[in-house]
Protein backbone atom coordinates (compact mmCIF):
# COMPACT_ATOMS: atom_id res chain seq x y z
CA UNK A 1 0.00 0.00 0.00
CA UNK A 2 1.34 3.34 -1.04
CA UNK A 3 2.72 5.45 1.32
CA UNK A 4 2.88 2.79 4.33
CA UNK A 5 4.47 -0.06 2.89
CA UNK A 6 7.59 1.59 1.77
CA UNK A 7 8.03 2.69 5.00
CA UNK A 8 8.06 -1.12 6.36
CA UNK A 9 10.89 -2.26 4.18
CA UNK A 10 12.82 -4.60 6.44
CA UNK A 11 16.44 -4.10 4.43
CA UNK A 12 16.32 -0.15 4.63
CA UNK A 13 15.29 -0.54 8.73
CA UNK A 14 18.56 -2.76 8.93
CA UNK A 15 20.22 0.17 7.13
CA UNK A 16 18.94 2.63 9.62
CA UNK A 17 19.80 0.86 12.75
CA UNK A 18 23.03 0.67 11.37
CA UNK A 19 23.77 4.36 11.25
CA UNK A 20 22.23 4.85 14.34
CA UNK A 21 24.61 2.45 16.01
CA UNK A 22 27.38 4.47 14.50
CA UNK A 23 26.40 7.57 15.75
CA UNK A 24 25.71 5.89 19.76
CA UNK A 25 29.96 5.23 19.25
CA UNK A 26 30.54 9.08 20.65
CA UNK A 27 27.24 8.94 22.96
CA UNK A 28 27.15 7.81 26.21
CA UNK A 29 24.78 5.19 27.18
CA UNK A 30 21.99 4.85 28.31
CA UNK A 31 20.08 7.26 26.18
CA UNK A 32 16.49 7.91 27.43
CA UNK A 33 14.28 8.59 24.37
CA UNK A 34 10.44 9.50 25.23
CA UNK A 35 8.01 8.84 22.67
CA UNK A 36 4.96 11.40 23.86
CA UNK A 37 2.24 9.65 21.34
CA UNK A 38 0.36 6.24 21.68
CA UNK A 39 0.51 5.48 18.34
CA UNK A 40 4.84 5.48 18.42
CA UNK A 41 4.70 3.18 21.61
CA UNK A 42 2.71 0.86 19.69
CA UNK A 43 4.64 1.35 17.00
CA UNK A 44 7.55 0.73 18.55
CA UNK A 45 6.40 -2.55 19.93
CA UNK A 46 4.59 -3.59 17.09
CA UNK A 47 7.41 -3.58 14.66
CA UNK A 48 10.17 -4.84 17.11
CA UNK A 49 12.18 -1.58 16.88
CA UNK A 50 12.97 -2.24 20.78
CA UNK A 51 14.76 -5.23 19.77
CA UNK A 52 16.62 -4.68 16.89
CA UNK A 53 17.85 -1.18 18.39
CA UNK A 54 20.96 -0.93 20.40
CA UNK A 55 20.52 -1.44 24.33
CA UNK A 56 21.65 1.83 24.53
CA UNK A 57 18.87 3.31 23.00
CA UNK A 58 16.10 3.76 26.46
CA UNK A 59 12.17 4.03 25.35
CA UNK A 60 10.60 6.32 27.75
CA UNK A 61 6.62 5.43 27.13
CA UNK A 62 5.02 9.08 27.30
CA UNK A 63 1.65 9.59 28.72
CA UNK A 64 0.07 10.35 24.74
CA UNK A 65 -2.71 7.73 24.54
CA UNK A 66 -6.14 9.93 25.49
CA UNK A 67 -7.70 6.50 26.27
CA UNK A 68 -4.75 5.97 28.99
CA UNK A 69 -5.49 9.67 30.52
CA UNK A 70 -9.12 9.64 30.05
CA UNK A 71 -10.29 10.41 33.94
CA UNK A 72 -13.14 7.82 35.73
CA UNK A 73 -15.32 10.78 36.31
CA UNK A 74 -15.86 11.25 32.62
CA UNK A 75 -16.24 7.74 32.46
CA UNK A 76 -19.08 7.49 35.27
CA UNK A 77 -20.35 10.74 33.09
CA UNK A 78 -21.13 8.92 29.93
CA UNK A 79 -22.51 5.91 31.31
CA UNK A 80 -24.69 7.96 33.17
CA UNK A 81 -26.01 9.44 30.15
CA UNK A 82 -26.06 5.81 28.74
CA UNK A 83 -28.61 4.57 31.09
CA UNK A 84 -31.08 7.65 30.20
CA UNK A 85 -33.53 5.69 27.23
CA UNK A 86 -33.39 8.89 25.08
CA UNK A 87 -29.69 8.61 24.64
CA UNK A 88 -27.49 7.02 22.10
CA UNK A 89 -24.23 7.35 23.68
CA UNK A 90 -21.78 7.46 20.61
CA UNK A 91 -18.26 6.79 21.79
CA UNK A 92 -14.57 5.67 20.08
CA UNK A 93 -13.86 1.84 20.31
CA UNK A 94 -11.25 2.46 22.44
CA UNK A 95 -13.02 4.38 25.23
CA UNK A 96 -15.58 1.65 26.15
CA UNK A 97 -13.47 -0.80 27.87
CA UNK A 98 -11.89 2.33 30.08
CA UNK A 99 -13.14 1.12 33.57
CA UNK A 100 -14.87 4.11 35.80
CA UNK A 101 -15.84 3.99 39.18
CA UNK A 102 -18.26 0.83 38.77
CA UNK A 103 -17.86 -0.08 35.37
CA UNK A 104 -17.42 0.99 32.01
CA UNK A 105 -19.30 2.29 28.93
CA UNK A 106 -19.42 -1.33 27.75
CA UNK A 107 -20.62 -3.03 31.35
CA UNK A 108 -23.26 0.14 30.94
CA UNK A 109 -24.38 -1.48 27.49
CA UNK A 110 -24.43 -4.82 28.66
CA UNK A 111 -27.09 -3.61 31.35
CA UNK A 112 -29.25 -2.03 28.42
CA UNK A 113 -27.56 1.34 27.50
CA UNK A 114 -27.46 1.87 23.91
CA UNK A 115 -23.57 2.26 23.53
CA UNK A 116 -22.62 2.79 19.79
CA UNK A 117 -18.89 2.45 18.41
CA UNK A 118 -17.96 4.76 16.08
CA UNK A 119 -15.27 5.69 13.99
CA UNK A 120 -15.62 9.34 13.20
CA UNK A 121 -18.00 12.10 15.07
CA UNK A 122 -19.31 12.67 11.55
CA UNK A 123 -20.56 8.70 12.07
CA UNK A 124 -22.62 9.93 15.44
CA UNK A 125 -24.02 12.92 13.34
CA UNK A 126 -25.60 10.54 10.78
CA UNK A 127 -27.08 8.34 13.75
CA UNK A 128 -28.73 11.46 14.89
CA UNK A 129 -29.87 12.20 11.68
CA UNK A 130 -31.26 9.01 11.41
CA UNK A 131 -32.69 8.87 14.64
CA UNK A 132 -34.37 12.29 15.14
CA UNK A 133 -36.72 10.66 18.32
CA UNK A 134 -33.45 10.15 20.35
CA UNK A 135 -31.15 12.16 21.84
CA UNK A 136 -27.31 10.96 20.17
CA UNK A 137 -24.30 11.98 22.58
CA UNK A 138 -20.94 11.84 21.40
CA UNK A 139 -17.96 10.95 24.05
CA UNK A 140 -15.40 13.76 22.42
CA UNK A 141 -11.67 12.38 23.67
CA UNK A 142 -8.88 12.77 21.71
CA UNK A 143 -5.42 15.38 21.53
CA UNK A 144 -5.71 17.91 18.84
CA UNK A 145 -5.49 15.78 16.52
CA UNK A 146 -8.84 14.90 16.95
CA UNK A 147 -10.14 18.25 18.04
CA UNK A 148 -11.17 19.36 14.19
CA UNK A 149 -13.16 16.65 13.71
CA UNK A 150 -15.27 17.24 16.46
CA UNK A 151 -15.41 20.86 15.87
CA UNK A 152 -16.21 20.11 12.03
CA UNK A 153 -19.06 18.02 12.98
CA UNK A 154 -20.62 20.82 15.62
CA UNK A 155 -20.53 23.35 12.85
CA UNK A 156 -21.62 20.60 10.49
CA UNK A 157 -24.74 20.01 13.18
CA UNK A 158 -25.12 23.70 13.29
CA UNK A 159 -25.53 24.05 9.54
CA UNK A 160 -28.26 21.70 9.59
CA UNK A 161 -30.29 22.47 12.50
CA UNK A 162 -29.69 19.08 14.05
CA UNK A 163 -31.08 19.42 17.33
CA UNK A 164 -30.65 16.08 19.26
CA UNK A 165 -27.24 15.92 18.92
CA UNK A 166 -24.56 16.76 21.45
CA UNK A 167 -20.76 16.29 22.36
CA UNK A 168 -19.70 15.42 25.94
CA UNK A 169 -16.41 17.41 25.29
CA UNK A 170 -13.19 15.74 26.97
CA UNK A 171 -10.68 16.83 24.52
CA UNK A 172 -7.62 17.75 26.19
CA UNK A 173 -4.35 19.57 24.69
CA UNK A 174 -0.51 17.92 24.06
CA UNK A 175 1.44 20.62 25.16
CA UNK A 176 0.12 20.49 28.94
CA UNK A 177 0.60 17.05 28.98
CA UNK A 178 4.21 17.04 27.75
CA UNK A 179 4.93 19.94 29.90
CA UNK A 180 3.92 18.10 33.18
CA UNK A 181 5.80 15.36 32.41
CA UNK A 182 9.23 17.05 31.24
CA UNK A 183 8.81 19.44 34.75
CA UNK A 184 9.24 16.14 37.05
CA UNK A 185 12.62 16.11 37.99
CA UNK A 186 12.54 12.55 38.07
CA UNK A 187 12.32 12.69 34.81
CA UNK A 188 15.53 12.82 32.21
CA UNK A 189 15.74 12.99 28.65
CA UNK A 190 18.19 12.72 26.41
CA UNK A 191 15.52 13.37 23.54
CA UNK A 192 11.84 13.67 22.49
CA UNK A 193 10.01 11.76 19.84
CA UNK A 194 7.14 14.84 19.13
CA UNK A 195 3.30 13.27 18.11
CA UNK A 196 3.08 13.63 13.95
CA UNK A 197 -0.24 13.84 13.94
CA UNK A 198 -0.59 16.40 16.58
CA UNK A 199 1.65 18.04 14.83
CA UNK A 200 -0.02 17.92 11.57
CA UNK A 201 -2.85 19.95 12.86
CA UNK A 202 -1.26 22.44 15.10
CA UNK A 203 2.21 22.49 12.74
CA UNK A 204 5.98 21.21 13.60
CA UNK A 205 6.82 24.33 15.70
CA UNK A 206 4.30 23.77 18.01
CA UNK A 207 6.91 21.60 19.61
CA UNK A 208 9.75 24.39 19.22
CA UNK A 209 8.78 25.05 23.01
CA UNK A 210 10.56 21.57 24.15
CA UNK A 211 14.20 22.03 22.94
CA UNK A 212 14.09 26.24 23.87
CA UNK A 213 12.71 26.27 27.47
CA UNK A 214 13.79 22.41 28.59
CA UNK A 215 17.00 22.02 26.63
CA UNK A 216 16.10 18.48 24.94
CA UNK A 217 16.70 17.89 21.76
CA UNK A 218 13.27 17.03 19.46
CA UNK A 219 12.05 15.59 16.15
CA UNK A 220 8.99 15.51 14.86
CA UNK A 221 8.04 11.47 13.89
CA UNK A 222 5.67 9.71 11.59
CA UNK A 223 4.25 6.29 12.59
CA UNK A 224 5.87 3.72 10.54
CA UNK A 225 9.11 2.11 11.20
CA UNK A 226 11.66 3.50 8.88
CA UNK A 227 9.98 7.39 10.05
CA UNK A 228 10.76 6.03 13.76
CA UNK A 229 14.33 4.92 12.63
CA UNK A 230 14.95 8.16 10.59
CA UNK A 231 13.82 10.46 13.68
CA UNK A 232 16.08 8.90 15.78
CA UNK A 233 19.16 9.03 13.36
CA UNK A 234 18.00 12.71 13.65
CA UNK A 235 18.10 12.65 17.40
CA UNK A 236 21.44 11.11 17.67
CA UNK A 237 22.67 13.62 15.21
CA UNK A 238 21.42 16.32 17.15
CA UNK A 239 22.99 14.77 20.01
CA UNK A 240 26.41 13.96 18.65
CA UNK A 241 26.61 17.66 16.99
CA UNK A 242 25.54 18.98 20.33
CA UNK A 243 22.75 20.76 18.83
CA UNK A 244 19.33 21.06 20.63
CA UNK A 245 16.79 22.38 18.05
CA UNK A 246 13.76 20.90 16.51
CA UNK A 247 13.74 18.96 13.66
CA UNK A 248 10.81 17.47 11.59
CA UNK A 249 11.35 14.15 9.97
CA UNK A 250 7.30 14.04 8.82
CA UNK A 251 7.65 16.52 6.50
CA UNK A 252 5.48 14.52 4.33
CA UNK A 253 2.55 15.67 6.17
CA UNK A 254 4.18 17.91 8.96
CA UNK A 255 4.03 21.34 7.71
CA UNK A 256 6.17 24.26 10.21
CA UNK A 257 2.59 26.05 10.62
CA UNK A 258 0.20 23.16 10.40
CA UNK A 259 -3.26 22.99 9.07
CA UNK A 260 -4.56 26.03 9.26
CA UNK A 261 -8.43 25.18 8.73
CA UNK A 262 -8.33 22.28 10.87
CA UNK A 263 -6.49 25.07 13.74
CA UNK A 264 -9.71 27.81 12.40
CA UNK A 265 -12.07 25.10 13.13
CA UNK A 266 -10.45 24.53 16.57
CA UNK A 267 -10.71 27.69 17.43
CA UNK A 268 -14.15 28.58 16.37
CA UNK A 269 -15.79 26.42 18.48
CA UNK A 270 -13.61 25.10 21.33
CA UNK A 271 -11.75 27.47 24.38
CA UNK A 272 -9.53 26.87 26.77
CA UNK A 273 -10.54 26.00 30.39
CA UNK A 274 -8.07 26.40 33.44
CA UNK A 275 -7.33 23.24 34.48
CA UNK A 276 -8.57 19.65 33.26
CA UNK A 277 -8.28 16.03 35.27
CA UNK A 278 -6.12 13.76 33.61
CA UNK A 279 -5.87 10.27 34.87
CA UNK A 280 -2.50 9.36 36.45
CA UNK A 281 -1.26 12.93 36.22
CA UNK A 282 -3.76 14.89 38.16
CA UNK A 283 -5.32 18.48 37.58
CA UNK A 284 -3.34 19.74 35.00
CA UNK A 285 -3.10 23.85 34.16
CA UNK A 286 -4.12 24.71 30.83
CA UNK A 287 -4.89 21.13 29.73
CA UNK A 288 -8.34 21.35 28.60
CA UNK A 289 -11.37 22.36 26.16
CA UNK A 290 -14.83 22.90 26.50
CA UNK A 291 -16.91 24.07 23.94
CA UNK A 292 -17.98 27.83 23.83
CA UNK A 293 -21.32 29.24 24.60
CA UNK A 294 -22.46 30.09 21.00
CA UNK A 295 -22.49 26.44 20.55
CA UNK A 296 -23.87 25.34 24.07
CA UNK A 297 -26.81 23.72 22.58
CA UNK A 298 -24.19 21.20 21.46
CA UNK A 299 -22.52 20.73 24.86
CA UNK A 300 -24.08 17.67 26.36
CA UNK A 301 -23.18 18.92 29.80
CA UNK A 302 -25.30 22.42 29.29
CA UNK A 303 -27.64 20.25 27.23
CA UNK A 304 -28.41 17.39 30.28
CA UNK A 305 -27.72 19.53 33.46
CA UNK A 306 -25.35 17.14 34.15
CA UNK A 307 -21.33 17.41 35.45
CA UNK A 308 -18.96 15.29 36.22
CA UNK A 309 -18.53 14.16 40.47
CA UNK A 310 -15.03 14.07 41.58
CA UNK A 311 -13.80 10.39 41.86
CA UNK A 312 -10.58 9.15 44.09
CA UNK A 313 -8.56 7.64 41.49
CA UNK A 314 -7.36 4.57 42.45
CA UNK A 315 -3.80 4.12 44.39
CA UNK A 316 -2.08 2.17 40.94
CA UNK A 317 1.30 2.37 39.92
CA UNK A 318 -0.31 3.42 36.69
CA UNK A 319 0.84 7.48 37.21
CA UNK A 320 4.38 5.80 37.58
CA UNK A 321 4.39 4.15 34.36
CA UNK A 322 2.65 7.45 32.65
CA UNK A 323 5.47 9.40 33.33
CA UNK A 324 7.66 6.73 32.08
CA UNK A 325 9.41 6.06 35.93
CA UNK A 326 8.08 2.35 36.40
CA UNK A 327 8.69 0.07 33.53
CA UNK A 328 4.71 -2.03 33.22
CA UNK A 329 6.48 -4.97 33.31
CA UNK A 330 7.81 -3.88 36.96
CA UNK A 331 4.34 -3.18 38.29
CA UNK A 332 2.97 -5.44 40.50
CA UNK A 333 -0.38 -5.93 38.78
CA UNK A 334 0.73 -6.52 35.37
CA UNK A 335 -0.19 -9.24 33.62
CA UNK A 336 -1.97 -10.95 37.14
CA UNK A 337 -4.78 -8.65 38.15
CA UNK A 338 -4.40 -6.34 35.22
CA UNK A 339 -4.46 -7.68 31.94
CA UNK A 340 -6.29 -6.60 28.51
CA UNK A 341 -9.30 -8.77 29.10
CA UNK A 342 -9.59 -7.40 32.92
CA UNK A 343 -7.56 -3.72 33.20
CA UNK A 344 -7.39 -2.22 36.52
CA UNK A 345 -5.84 0.88 34.77
CA UNK A 346 -5.94 2.32 31.66
CA UNK A 347 -2.70 1.58 30.26
CA UNK A 348 -3.64 -1.78 30.08
CA UNK A 349 -6.89 -0.71 28.14
CA UNK A 350 -6.12 1.07 24.62
CA UNK A 351 -3.62 -0.90 22.47
CA UNK A 352 -1.51 2.19 22.43
CA UNK A 353 -1.32 2.16 26.20
CA UNK A 354 2.19 1.30 27.71
CA UNK A 355 1.18 -1.93 29.69
CA UNK A 356 -1.13 -3.35 26.60
CA UNK A 357 1.30 -2.89 23.88
CA UNK A 358 3.92 -4.43 26.62
CA UNK A 359 1.37 -7.41 27.07
CA UNK A 360 0.53 -7.81 23.62
CA UNK A 361 4.35 -7.69 22.22
CA UNK A 362 6.13 -9.17 25.21
CA UNK A 363 8.09 -5.77 25.77
CA UNK A 364 11.33 -8.05 26.89
CA UNK B 1 -6.04 7.28 19.17
CA UNK B 2 -4.31 9.95 16.85
CA UNK B 3 -3.71 7.27 14.14
CA UNK B 4 -3.69 8.92 10.55
CA UNK B 5 -3.40 6.71 7.80
CA UNK B 6 -3.03 7.65 4.29
CA UNK B 7 -5.67 7.04 1.29
CA UNK B 8 -6.37 8.29 -1.80
CA UNK B 9 -9.45 10.67 -3.02
CA UNK B 10 -11.40 8.69 -5.55
CA UNK B 11 -14.69 10.99 -5.80
CA UNK B 12 -16.42 13.52 -4.36
CA UNK B 13 -19.74 12.57 -2.73
CA UNK B 14 -21.35 15.69 -1.61
CA UNK B 15 -20.32 18.76 -1.90
CA UNK B 16 -22.40 20.86 -0.17
CA UNK B 17 -20.71 18.78 3.01
CA UNK B 18 -17.52 18.75 1.56
CA UNK B 19 -17.42 14.97 1.63
CA UNK B 20 -15.66 12.54 -0.69
CA UNK B 21 -14.35 8.91 -0.87
CA UNK B 22 -11.21 8.11 -0.19
CA UNK B 23 -9.37 4.73 -0.86
CA UNK B 24 -7.86 3.63 2.13
CA UNK B 25 -5.83 0.26 1.17
CA UNK B 26 -8.47 -1.42 -0.50
CA UNK B 27 -11.07 0.05 2.06
CA UNK B 28 -13.67 3.64 0.12
CA UNK B 29 -14.76 5.62 3.41
CA UNK B 30 -16.45 8.67 2.83
CA UNK B 31 -14.30 11.46 4.57
CA UNK B 32 -14.11 15.28 4.95
CA UNK B 33 -11.70 17.40 3.13
CA UNK B 34 -12.28 20.72 4.30
CA UNK B 35 -9.05 21.37 5.66
CA UNK B 36 -7.13 20.04 2.51
CA UNK B 37 -8.87 22.33 0.10
CA UNK B 38 -6.84 25.58 -0.63
CA UNK B 39 -8.60 28.72 -1.02
CA UNK B 40 -9.91 29.14 -4.66
CA UNK B 41 -9.50 25.14 -4.56
CA UNK B 42 -12.64 23.36 -6.05
CA UNK B 43 -13.11 20.11 -4.64
CA UNK B 44 -13.26 18.69 -8.08
CA UNK B 45 -9.51 19.69 -8.43
CA UNK B 46 -8.76 16.90 -5.12
CA UNK B 47 -9.65 13.65 -7.03
CA UNK B 48 -6.34 11.57 -7.03
CA UNK B 49 -4.22 13.38 -4.20
CA UNK B 50 -3.26 11.46 -1.70
CA UNK B 51 -3.87 12.29 2.55
CA UNK B 52 -3.76 11.46 5.69
CA UNK B 53 -7.18 10.69 7.05
CA UNK B 54 -7.99 10.64 10.98
CA UNK B 55 -11.64 9.68 12.27
CA UNK B 56 -13.36 10.71 9.29
CA UNK B 57 -11.43 14.16 8.21
CA UNK B 58 -8.14 14.87 5.62
CA UNK B 59 -6.04 16.32 7.59
CA UNK B 60 -2.78 16.83 4.99
CA UNK B 61 -2.44 16.63 1.82
CA UNK B 62 0.90 14.06 1.53
CA UNK B 63 4.23 15.86 0.00
CA UNK B 64 5.25 12.93 -2.87
CA UNK B 65 8.45 14.59 -2.49
CA UNK B 66 9.30 14.57 1.05
CA UNK B 67 7.54 10.87 0.77
CA UNK B 68 11.01 9.54 -1.20
CA UNK B 69 12.91 10.62 1.69
CA UNK B 70 13.44 6.64 2.42
CA UNK B 71 17.09 5.99 2.20
CA UNK B 72 18.50 9.48 3.55
CA UNK B 73 17.59 12.27 6.16
CA UNK B 74 15.84 15.61 5.55
CA UNK B 75 18.08 18.44 4.65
Amino acid sequence: MRFLSEFRDPSLANAWVRRIEAHLSGLQAPLPIMEFCGGHTHAIFRYGLHQILPSAIEWVHGPGCPVCVLPRAAIDLACTLAQDPAVILASFGDAVRVPGSSGSLLSAKAQGGDVRIVYSPLDALEIARRHPEREVVFLAIGFETTQPATALTILQAEREGIANFSVLCRHVITEAAIRAVLADPDVRLAGVIAPGHVATVLGANAFAFIPKEYRIPTVVSGFEPLDLLQALCLLLGQLAAGRCALDNQYRRSVRPQGNLAAQKAIAQVFEPIGSAEWRGLGRLPASGVRIKERYGRFDAERRFGVTAQTVEEEPLPCSQVLCGKLKPKACPYFGTRCHPEQPLGALMVSSEGACAAWYRYQGE
Amino acid sequence: MCLGVPGKIVAITDPERQLGAVDIGGVRREVNLSCVLEEGERLQDLIGEWVVVHVGVALSRIDQEAALWLDALPE
